[in-house]
Protein backbone atom coordinates (compact mmCIF):
# COMPACT_ATOMS: atom_id res chain seq x y z
CA UNK A 1 0.00 0.00 0.00
CA UNK A 2 1.19 3.50 -0.88
CA UNK A 3 0.11 6.39 1.32
CA UNK A 4 -0.06 9.86 -0.19
CA UNK A 5 0.43 12.12 2.79
CA UNK A 6 -2.44 14.53 3.17
CA UNK A 7 -1.21 17.67 4.89
CA UNK A 8 -3.76 20.03 3.35
CA UNK A 9 -1.45 21.36 0.67
CA UNK A 10 -1.38 20.72 -3.01
CA UNK A 11 -2.98 18.06 -5.02
CA UNK A 12 -2.96 14.55 -3.55
CA UNK A 13 -5.99 13.61 -5.69
CA UNK A 14 -4.07 13.94 -8.98
CA UNK A 15 -1.46 11.47 -7.74
CA UNK A 16 -4.12 9.04 -6.57
CA UNK A 17 -5.85 9.35 -9.96
CA UNK A 18 -2.69 8.37 -11.81
CA UNK A 19 -1.85 5.51 -9.43
CA UNK A 20 -5.44 4.27 -9.81
CA UNK A 21 -5.06 4.33 -13.58
CA UNK A 22 -1.89 2.22 -13.16
CA UNK A 23 -3.76 -0.25 -10.95
CA UNK A 24 -1.68 0.69 -7.88
CA UNK A 25 -3.44 0.77 -4.51
CA UNK A 26 -3.06 4.03 -2.66
CA UNK A 27 -4.76 6.14 -0.05
CA UNK A 28 -4.69 9.81 0.84
CA UNK A 29 -4.17 10.09 4.57
CA UNK A 30 -2.42 11.77 7.48
CA UNK A 31 -3.39 9.02 9.90
CA UNK A 32 -0.38 7.75 11.82
CA UNK A 33 -1.37 4.09 11.58
CA UNK A 34 -1.90 4.41 7.84
CA UNK A 35 1.54 5.90 7.44
CA UNK A 36 3.25 3.33 9.66
CA UNK A 37 1.57 0.40 7.97
CA UNK A 38 2.25 1.44 4.35
CA UNK A 39 5.03 0.10 2.17
CA UNK A 40 5.96 3.51 0.86
CA UNK A 41 5.06 7.18 1.17
CA UNK A 42 4.51 10.02 -1.25
CA UNK A 43 4.82 13.59 0.02
CA UNK A 44 3.06 15.82 -2.54
CA UNK A 45 2.65 19.54 -2.32
CA UNK A 46 2.17 22.85 -3.99
CA UNK A 47 2.39 25.99 -1.91
CA UNK A 48 4.53 27.78 0.63
CA UNK A 49 7.38 25.97 2.42
CA UNK A 50 6.56 27.49 5.81
CA UNK A 51 2.89 26.58 5.50
CA UNK A 52 3.96 23.04 4.59
CA UNK A 53 6.20 22.62 7.64
CA UNK A 54 3.54 24.07 9.92
CA UNK A 55 0.94 21.64 8.62
CA UNK A 56 3.28 18.65 9.08
CA UNK A 57 3.99 19.78 12.62
CA UNK A 58 0.33 20.32 13.47
CA UNK A 59 -0.51 16.84 12.23
CA UNK A 60 2.25 15.40 14.43
CA UNK A 61 4.05 14.05 11.39
CA UNK A 62 7.59 15.39 11.98
CA UNK A 63 8.68 12.67 14.41
CA UNK A 64 6.69 9.94 12.70
CA UNK A 65 8.21 10.64 9.29
CA UNK A 66 11.68 10.77 10.79
CA UNK A 67 11.18 7.35 12.36
CA UNK A 68 9.66 5.77 9.24
CA UNK A 69 12.10 7.24 6.74
CA UNK A 70 15.40 7.46 8.64
CA UNK A 71 15.10 4.49 11.01
CA UNK A 72 12.76 2.10 9.21
CA UNK A 73 14.14 3.11 5.79
CA UNK A 74 10.67 3.33 4.28
CA UNK A 75 10.83 4.66 0.70
CA UNK A 76 9.53 8.21 0.39
CA UNK A 77 9.00 10.26 -2.76
CA UNK A 78 8.74 14.02 -2.38
CA UNK A 79 7.11 15.85 -5.27
CA UNK A 80 7.64 19.58 -5.90
CA UNK A 81 7.19 21.28 -2.50
CA UNK A 82 7.23 17.77 -1.00
CA UNK A 83 10.75 17.33 -2.38
CA UNK A 84 11.83 20.69 -0.98
CA UNK A 85 10.44 19.81 2.47
CA UNK A 86 12.86 16.84 2.55
CA UNK A 87 15.83 19.25 2.49
CA UNK A 88 17.59 20.81 5.48
CA UNK A 89 16.61 24.40 4.90
CA UNK A 90 14.64 26.70 2.60
CA UNK A 91 15.07 30.33 1.68
CA UNK A 92 11.27 30.40 1.34
CA UNK A 93 10.44 31.46 4.89
CA UNK A 94 14.07 30.97 5.99
CA UNK A 95 13.46 27.92 8.06
CA UNK A 96 14.49 24.32 8.55
CA UNK A 97 12.91 21.46 6.65
CA UNK A 98 12.72 17.76 7.48
CA UNK A 99 16.45 17.44 6.75
CA UNK A 100 16.31 13.89 5.37
CA UNK A 101 18.80 14.77 2.64
CA UNK A 102 21.83 17.06 2.70
CA UNK A 103 20.45 19.77 0.45
CA UNK A 104 19.05 23.28 0.59
CA UNK A 105 16.12 24.96 -1.14
CA UNK A 106 17.00 28.27 -2.77
CA UNK A 107 15.19 30.98 -4.69
CA UNK A 108 15.79 31.24 -8.41
CA UNK A 109 17.96 34.23 -9.17
CA UNK A 110 18.32 34.03 -12.90
CA UNK A 111 20.78 36.17 -14.83
CA UNK A 112 18.54 36.20 -17.88
CA UNK A 113 15.82 38.75 -17.11
CA UNK A 114 13.61 37.38 -19.88
CA UNK A 115 13.15 34.12 -17.94
CA UNK A 116 10.04 34.27 -15.80
CA UNK A 117 9.71 32.89 -12.29
CA UNK A 118 7.94 30.58 -11.53
CA UNK A 119 9.56 28.16 -13.93
CA UNK A 120 6.24 26.90 -15.29
CA UNK A 121 5.79 24.56 -18.21
CA UNK A 122 7.31 21.49 -19.81
CA UNK A 123 11.02 20.88 -19.67
CA UNK A 124 13.49 18.06 -20.13
CA UNK A 125 15.98 16.46 -17.74
CA UNK A 126 19.52 15.07 -17.96
CA UNK A 127 19.89 11.93 -15.85
CA UNK A 128 23.05 11.81 -13.78
CA UNK A 129 22.95 8.28 -12.36
CA UNK A 130 21.16 4.95 -12.38
CA UNK A 131 18.11 4.53 -10.17
CA UNK A 132 15.17 2.18 -9.85
CA UNK A 133 13.00 5.23 -10.54
CA UNK A 134 14.17 5.54 -14.15
CA UNK A 135 14.40 1.88 -15.17
CA UNK A 136 12.99 1.20 -18.65
CA UNK A 137 11.49 4.64 -19.21
CA UNK A 138 10.71 6.29 -22.56
CA UNK A 139 13.39 8.09 -24.47
CA UNK A 140 13.44 11.90 -24.41
CA UNK A 141 10.95 12.31 -21.60
CA UNK A 142 9.46 15.71 -20.78
CA UNK A 143 7.96 16.75 -17.47
CA UNK A 144 5.69 19.51 -16.18
CA UNK A 145 7.29 21.97 -13.76
CA UNK A 146 5.82 24.74 -11.58
CA UNK A 147 8.19 26.19 -8.99
CA UNK A 148 9.99 29.34 -7.88
CA UNK A 149 12.60 27.64 -5.66
CA UNK A 150 15.15 25.00 -6.58
CA UNK A 151 17.27 22.48 -4.72
CA UNK A 152 21.01 22.57 -4.23
CA UNK A 153 22.41 19.16 -3.21
CA UNK A 154 25.53 19.10 -1.03
CA UNK A 155 26.53 15.67 -2.37
CA UNK A 156 26.88 15.27 -6.14
CA UNK A 157 26.16 11.55 -5.84
CA UNK A 158 22.62 12.29 -4.61
CA UNK A 159 21.70 14.03 -7.86
CA UNK A 160 19.40 11.91 -10.01
CA UNK A 161 18.79 14.45 -12.76
CA UNK A 162 19.25 18.09 -13.65
CA UNK A 163 17.25 20.53 -15.75
CA UNK A 164 18.29 23.71 -17.46
CA UNK A 165 16.38 26.95 -16.94
CA UNK A 166 18.91 29.68 -17.49
CA UNK A 167 21.18 27.52 -15.36
CA UNK A 168 21.28 23.84 -14.41
CA UNK A 169 19.44 22.87 -11.24
CA UNK A 170 18.64 19.58 -9.50
CA UNK A 171 15.29 18.34 -10.79
CA UNK A 172 15.52 14.95 -9.10
CA UNK A 173 17.48 13.38 -6.25
CA UNK A 174 17.87 10.01 -4.63
CA UNK A 175 19.70 9.21 -1.43
CA UNK A 176 19.08 5.58 -0.43
CA UNK A 177 15.31 5.31 0.25
CA UNK A 178 14.74 9.05 -0.15
CA UNK A 179 13.54 10.25 -3.57
CA UNK A 180 12.59 13.71 -4.76
CA UNK A 181 11.22 15.11 -8.01
CA UNK A 182 10.88 18.83 -8.62
CA UNK A 183 8.43 18.33 -11.50
CA UNK A 184 4.96 16.80 -11.34
CA UNK A 185 4.99 13.19 -12.55
CA UNK A 186 1.23 13.03 -11.93
CA UNK A 187 0.76 15.74 -14.57
CA UNK A 188 3.35 14.51 -17.06
CA UNK A 189 1.46 11.89 -19.08
CA UNK A 190 3.23 8.57 -19.73
CA UNK A 191 6.57 10.09 -18.77
CA UNK A 192 5.45 10.71 -15.22
CA UNK A 193 3.47 7.49 -15.04
CA UNK A 194 6.63 5.48 -15.65
CA UNK A 195 8.38 7.09 -12.69
CA UNK A 196 5.46 6.61 -10.30
CA UNK A 197 5.09 2.98 -11.42
CA UNK A 198 8.81 2.39 -10.79
CA UNK A 199 8.63 4.00 -7.37
CA UNK A 200 5.72 1.79 -6.37
CA UNK A 201 7.44 -1.42 -7.52
CA UNK A 202 8.97 -3.48 -4.73
CA UNK B 1 16.80 28.91 -22.35
CA UNK B 2 13.23 30.07 -22.16
CA UNK B 3 10.57 27.38 -22.04
CA UNK B 4 8.74 26.42 -25.18
CA UNK B 5 5.20 27.83 -25.20
CA UNK B 6 2.38 25.49 -24.21
CA UNK B 7 -0.30 24.58 -26.75
CA UNK B 8 -3.60 24.45 -24.87
CA UNK B 9 -6.91 23.07 -26.17
CA UNK B 10 -9.91 24.92 -24.72
CA UNK B 11 -13.05 22.93 -23.99
CA UNK B 12 -16.32 24.72 -23.33
CA UNK B 13 -18.92 23.15 -21.06
CA UNK B 14 -22.55 24.07 -21.59
CA UNK B 15 -25.54 22.20 -20.18
CA UNK B 16 -23.17 19.41 -19.11
CA UNK B 17 -21.94 18.76 -22.65
CA UNK B 18 -18.99 19.86 -24.74
CA UNK B 19 -19.86 22.83 -26.97
CA UNK B 20 -18.10 25.30 -29.25
CA UNK B 21 -19.09 28.90 -29.67
CA UNK B 22 -18.29 31.56 -32.25
CA UNK B 23 -17.51 35.01 -30.84
CA UNK B 24 -18.89 33.76 -27.50
CA UNK B 25 -22.27 33.04 -29.14
CA UNK B 26 -24.33 30.24 -30.70
CA UNK B 27 -23.04 27.23 -28.77
CA UNK B 28 -23.09 24.13 -30.96
CA UNK B 29 -22.79 20.62 -29.59
CA UNK B 30 -19.46 18.89 -30.04
CA UNK B 31 -19.81 15.78 -27.91
CA UNK B 32 -19.12 14.16 -24.59
CA UNK B 33 -16.47 16.06 -22.61
CA UNK B 34 -15.09 12.93 -20.93
CA UNK B 35 -14.49 11.31 -24.29
CA UNK B 36 -12.78 14.45 -25.60
CA UNK B 37 -10.46 14.58 -22.60
CA UNK B 38 -9.59 10.92 -23.12
CA UNK B 39 -8.51 11.73 -26.69
CA UNK B 40 -6.48 14.77 -25.61
CA UNK B 41 -4.90 12.60 -22.93
CA UNK B 42 -3.79 10.02 -25.50
CA UNK B 43 -2.38 12.82 -27.62
CA UNK B 44 -0.35 14.05 -24.64
CA UNK B 45 -1.44 17.68 -24.83
CA UNK B 46 0.63 20.25 -22.94
CA UNK B 47 -2.28 21.53 -20.87
CA UNK B 48 -6.08 21.65 -20.95
CA UNK B 49 -8.40 24.53 -20.28
CA UNK B 50 -11.99 23.80 -19.32
CA UNK B 51 -14.46 26.65 -19.19
CA UNK B 52 -18.07 26.34 -18.07
CA UNK B 53 -19.84 29.09 -19.97
CA UNK B 54 -23.09 28.84 -17.97
CA UNK B 55 -21.92 29.35 -14.38
CA UNK B 56 -21.30 33.09 -14.18
CA UNK B 57 -24.23 34.03 -16.40
CA UNK B 58 -26.63 31.87 -14.38
CA UNK B 59 -24.87 32.66 -11.12
CA UNK B 60 -24.32 29.01 -10.20
CA UNK B 61 -21.51 26.93 -8.77
CA UNK B 62 -19.30 24.72 -10.92
CA UNK B 63 -20.49 21.24 -11.88
CA UNK B 64 -18.15 19.46 -9.46
CA UNK B 65 -19.19 15.97 -10.49
CA UNK B 66 -18.38 16.64 -14.13
CA UNK B 67 -15.06 18.33 -13.31
CA UNK B 68 -14.07 15.40 -11.11
CA UNK B 69 -14.88 12.93 -13.90
CA UNK B 70 -12.90 14.97 -16.42
CA UNK B 71 -9.88 15.46 -14.19
CA UNK B 72 -9.67 11.87 -13.00
CA UNK B 73 -8.28 10.90 -16.39
CA UNK B 74 -6.45 14.08 -17.30
CA UNK B 75 -2.75 13.39 -16.77
CA UNK B 76 -1.70 16.89 -17.71
CA UNK B 77 -2.14 20.28 -16.04
CA UNK B 78 -5.78 21.37 -16.09
CA UNK B 79 -7.16 24.87 -15.69
CA UNK B 80 -10.83 25.35 -14.87
CA UNK B 81 -12.93 28.50 -15.21
CA UNK B 82 -16.58 29.25 -14.57
CA UNK B 83 -18.30 30.22 -11.33
CA UNK B 84 -15.11 30.68 -9.26
CA UNK B 85 -16.81 33.25 -7.07
CA UNK B 86 -15.29 32.52 -3.65
CA UNK B 87 -12.30 30.91 -1.97
CA UNK B 88 -14.51 28.03 -0.84
CA UNK B 89 -15.55 27.28 -4.42
CA UNK B 90 -11.93 27.48 -5.60
CA UNK B 91 -10.86 25.10 -2.84
CA UNK B 92 -13.46 22.54 -3.88
CA UNK B 93 -12.22 22.74 -7.47
CA UNK B 94 -8.56 22.33 -6.46
CA UNK B 95 -9.45 19.33 -4.31
CA UNK B 96 -10.82 17.57 -7.39
CA UNK B 97 -7.34 17.66 -8.95
CA UNK B 98 -7.40 20.93 -10.94
CA UNK B 99 -4.10 22.92 -11.03
CA UNK B 100 -5.32 26.38 -11.94
CA UNK B 101 -8.53 28.34 -11.66
CA UNK B 102 -9.51 30.92 -14.23
CA UNK B 103 -10.95 34.15 -12.87
CA UNK B 104 -12.96 36.62 -14.94
CA UNK B 105 -16.11 37.96 -13.29
CA UNK B 106 -14.35 38.26 -9.91
CA UNK B 107 -11.88 40.66 -11.54
CA UNK B 108 -14.76 43.10 -11.61
CA UNK B 109 -16.44 42.50 -8.28
CA UNK B 110 -14.01 40.67 -5.97
CA UNK B 111 -10.34 41.28 -6.72
CA UNK B 112 -9.35 40.21 -3.22
CA UNK B 113 -10.24 36.66 -4.28
CA UNK B 114 -7.14 36.46 -6.50
CA UNK B 115 -4.81 37.24 -3.61
CA UNK B 116 -6.73 34.93 -1.26
CA UNK B 117 -6.41 31.96 -3.61
CA UNK B 118 -2.75 32.79 -4.31
CA UNK B 119 -1.91 32.88 -0.61
CA UNK B 120 -2.88 29.23 -0.28
CA UNK B 121 -2.22 27.70 -3.69
CA UNK B 122 0.42 30.07 -5.07
CA UNK B 123 0.00 32.78 -7.69
CA UNK B 124 0.69 30.27 -10.51
CA UNK B 125 -2.68 28.69 -9.69
CA UNK B 126 -4.56 31.95 -10.34
CA UNK B 127 -5.20 32.83 -13.97
CA UNK B 128 -6.99 36.01 -15.02
CA UNK B 129 -8.98 35.79 -18.23
CA UNK B 130 -9.10 39.13 -20.03
CA UNK B 131 -11.97 38.90 -22.52
CA UNK B 132 -12.23 41.89 -24.85
CA UNK B 133 -13.81 43.21 -28.00
CA UNK B 134 -14.10 46.34 -30.02
CA UNK B 135 -17.26 48.36 -29.43
CA UNK B 136 -19.14 50.60 -31.86
CA UNK B 137 -18.17 53.45 -29.59
CA UNK B 138 -15.42 53.83 -27.04
CA UNK B 139 -12.81 51.55 -28.62
CA UNK B 140 -11.68 48.16 -27.36
CA UNK B 141 -12.90 47.24 -23.88
CA UNK B 142 -12.65 44.29 -21.52
CA UNK B 143 -15.83 42.33 -20.81
CA UNK B 144 -16.99 40.26 -17.87
CA UNK B 145 -19.42 37.40 -17.32
CA UNK B 146 -18.79 35.46 -20.50
CA UNK B 147 -18.65 38.55 -22.69
CA UNK B 148 -22.03 39.93 -21.60
CA UNK B 149 -20.96 42.86 -19.40
CA UNK B 150 -18.80 45.67 -20.69
CA UNK B 151 -16.23 47.06 -18.29
CA UNK B 152 -14.83 50.55 -18.21
CA UNK B 153 -11.30 49.22 -18.73
CA UNK B 154 -9.21 48.60 -21.77
CA UNK B 155 -7.61 45.12 -21.88
CA UNK B 156 -4.25 46.77 -21.19
CA UNK B 157 -5.59 48.40 -18.01
CA UNK B 158 -7.26 45.22 -16.84
CA UNK B 159 -4.06 43.19 -17.39
CA UNK B 160 -2.17 45.51 -15.06
CA UNK B 161 -5.01 45.42 -12.52
CA UNK B 162 -5.06 41.60 -12.66
CA UNK B 163 -1.31 41.31 -12.09
CA UNK B 164 -1.49 43.71 -9.14
CA UNK B 165 -4.44 41.79 -7.69
CA UNK B 166 -2.34 38.63 -7.62
CA UNK B 167 -2.87 36.77 -10.90
CA UNK B 168 0.06 34.52 -11.83
CA UNK B 169 -0.91 34.26 -15.48
CA UNK B 170 -3.13 36.02 -18.00
CA UNK B 171 -5.26 34.58 -20.77
CA UNK B 172 -5.90 37.19 -23.39
CA UNK B 173 -9.13 36.24 -25.05
CA UNK B 174 -10.25 38.08 -28.22
CA UNK B 175 -14.04 37.69 -28.32
CA UNK B 176 -14.30 38.94 -31.92
CA UNK B 177 -11.83 36.32 -33.12
CA UNK B 178 -13.09 33.32 -31.16
CA UNK B 179 -14.13 30.53 -33.55
CA UNK B 180 -13.30 32.56 -36.68
CA UNK B 181 -9.86 31.17 -37.66
CA UNK B 182 -8.69 34.77 -38.27
CA UNK B 183 -5.44 34.34 -36.40
CA UNK B 184 -4.44 35.64 -32.97
CA UNK B 185 -4.45 39.33 -32.05
CA UNK B 186 -0.67 39.56 -32.19
CA UNK B 187 -0.60 43.32 -31.80
CA UNK B 188 -2.38 43.36 -28.43
CA UNK B 189 -0.50 40.23 -27.31
CA UNK B 190 2.77 42.05 -27.82
CA UNK B 191 1.54 45.06 -25.86
CA UNK B 192 0.35 42.98 -22.90
CA UNK B 193 3.57 40.94 -22.80
CA UNK B 194 5.41 44.26 -22.52
CA UNK B 195 3.13 45.52 -19.74
CA UNK B 196 3.18 42.61 -17.27
CA UNK B 197 5.83 40.31 -15.80
CA UNK B 198 3.57 37.24 -15.58
CA UNK B 199 3.12 34.71 -18.41
CA UNK B 200 0.54 35.56 -21.08
CA UNK B 201 -1.50 32.96 -22.96
CA UNK B 202 -3.20 34.13 -26.14
CA UNK B 203 -6.60 32.83 -27.22
CA UNK B 204 -9.09 33.43 -30.03
CA UNK B 205 -8.70 32.94 -33.76
CA UNK B 206 -6.09 30.20 -34.05
CA UNK B 207 -6.10 28.55 -37.44
CA UNK B 208 -2.73 26.98 -38.18
CA UNK B 209 0.88 26.50 -37.16
CA UNK B 210 1.83 29.91 -38.54
CA UNK B 211 -0.49 31.52 -35.95
CA UNK B 212 1.29 29.65 -33.16
CA UNK B 213 4.69 30.65 -34.50
CA UNK B 214 3.64 34.32 -34.66
CA UNK B 215 2.39 34.20 -31.06
CA UNK B 216 5.59 32.53 -29.91
CA UNK B 217 7.57 35.25 -31.64
CA UNK B 218 5.46 37.89 -29.88
CA UNK B 219 6.32 36.44 -26.47
CA UNK B 220 3.31 34.25 -25.64
CA UNK B 221 3.89 31.64 -22.93
CA UNK B 222 1.01 29.62 -24.31
CA UNK B 223 -1.46 29.50 -27.15
CA UNK B 224 -5.02 28.37 -26.52
CA UNK B 225 -7.36 27.18 -29.24
CA UNK B 226 -10.78 25.59 -29.49
CA UNK B 227 -12.15 25.24 -33.00
CA UNK B 228 -8.99 24.03 -34.64
CA UNK B 229 -8.75 21.16 -32.15
CA UNK B 230 -12.40 20.06 -32.22
CA UNK B 231 -13.44 20.77 -35.82
CA UNK B 232 -12.35 19.71 -39.24
CA UNK B 233 -12.62 22.39 -41.88
CA UNK B 234 -14.16 23.52 -44.21
CA UNK B 235 -17.54 22.43 -42.80
CA UNK B 236 -16.66 22.31 -39.10
CA UNK B 237 -17.43 18.60 -38.77
CA UNK B 238 -16.54 17.45 -35.29
CA UNK B 239 -13.10 15.87 -35.27
CA UNK B 240 -10.88 16.07 -32.25
CA UNK B 241 -7.26 16.38 -33.24
CA UNK B 242 -3.97 17.74 -31.95
CA UNK B 243 -1.42 17.63 -34.73
CA UNK B 244 1.90 16.50 -33.29
CA UNK B 245 3.94 18.73 -35.60
CA UNK B 246 2.23 21.78 -34.05
CA UNK B 247 3.86 21.56 -30.68
CA UNK B 248 7.18 22.86 -29.64
CA UNK B 249 8.19 20.00 -27.36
Amino acid sequence: MTTIINYNLGNPKSIKNMLGYLGIDSRISANHNDISSSDRLILPGVGHFQHGMEQLEQLGLLELLKKEVLENKKPILGICLGMQLLTKYSEEGNLAGLGFIDAQTKKFELQDASLKVPHMGWNTVAFQKESKLIQNISENPRYYFVHSYYIDCANQEDILCTTNYGEDFVSGFQHQNIFGLQFHPEKSHIFGMELLANFCKN
Amino acid sequence: MALQPRIIPVLLLHKGGLYKTKQFKNPSYVGDPINAVRIFNEKEVDELLILDIDCSKENKEPNYTLIEEIVSEAFMPVGYGGGISSLAVAQKVFQLGVEKVIINTALQNNQQLLADIGAIYGAQAVVASIDYKKGFVGGTKAYFTNGTKKSGHTPQELAIIAEKAGAGEIILNAIDREGTYRGFDINLLQQIVGLVQIPVVVSGGASNKADFDAAKQAGASGMAAGSMFVYQRPHNAVLISYPRNYFYL
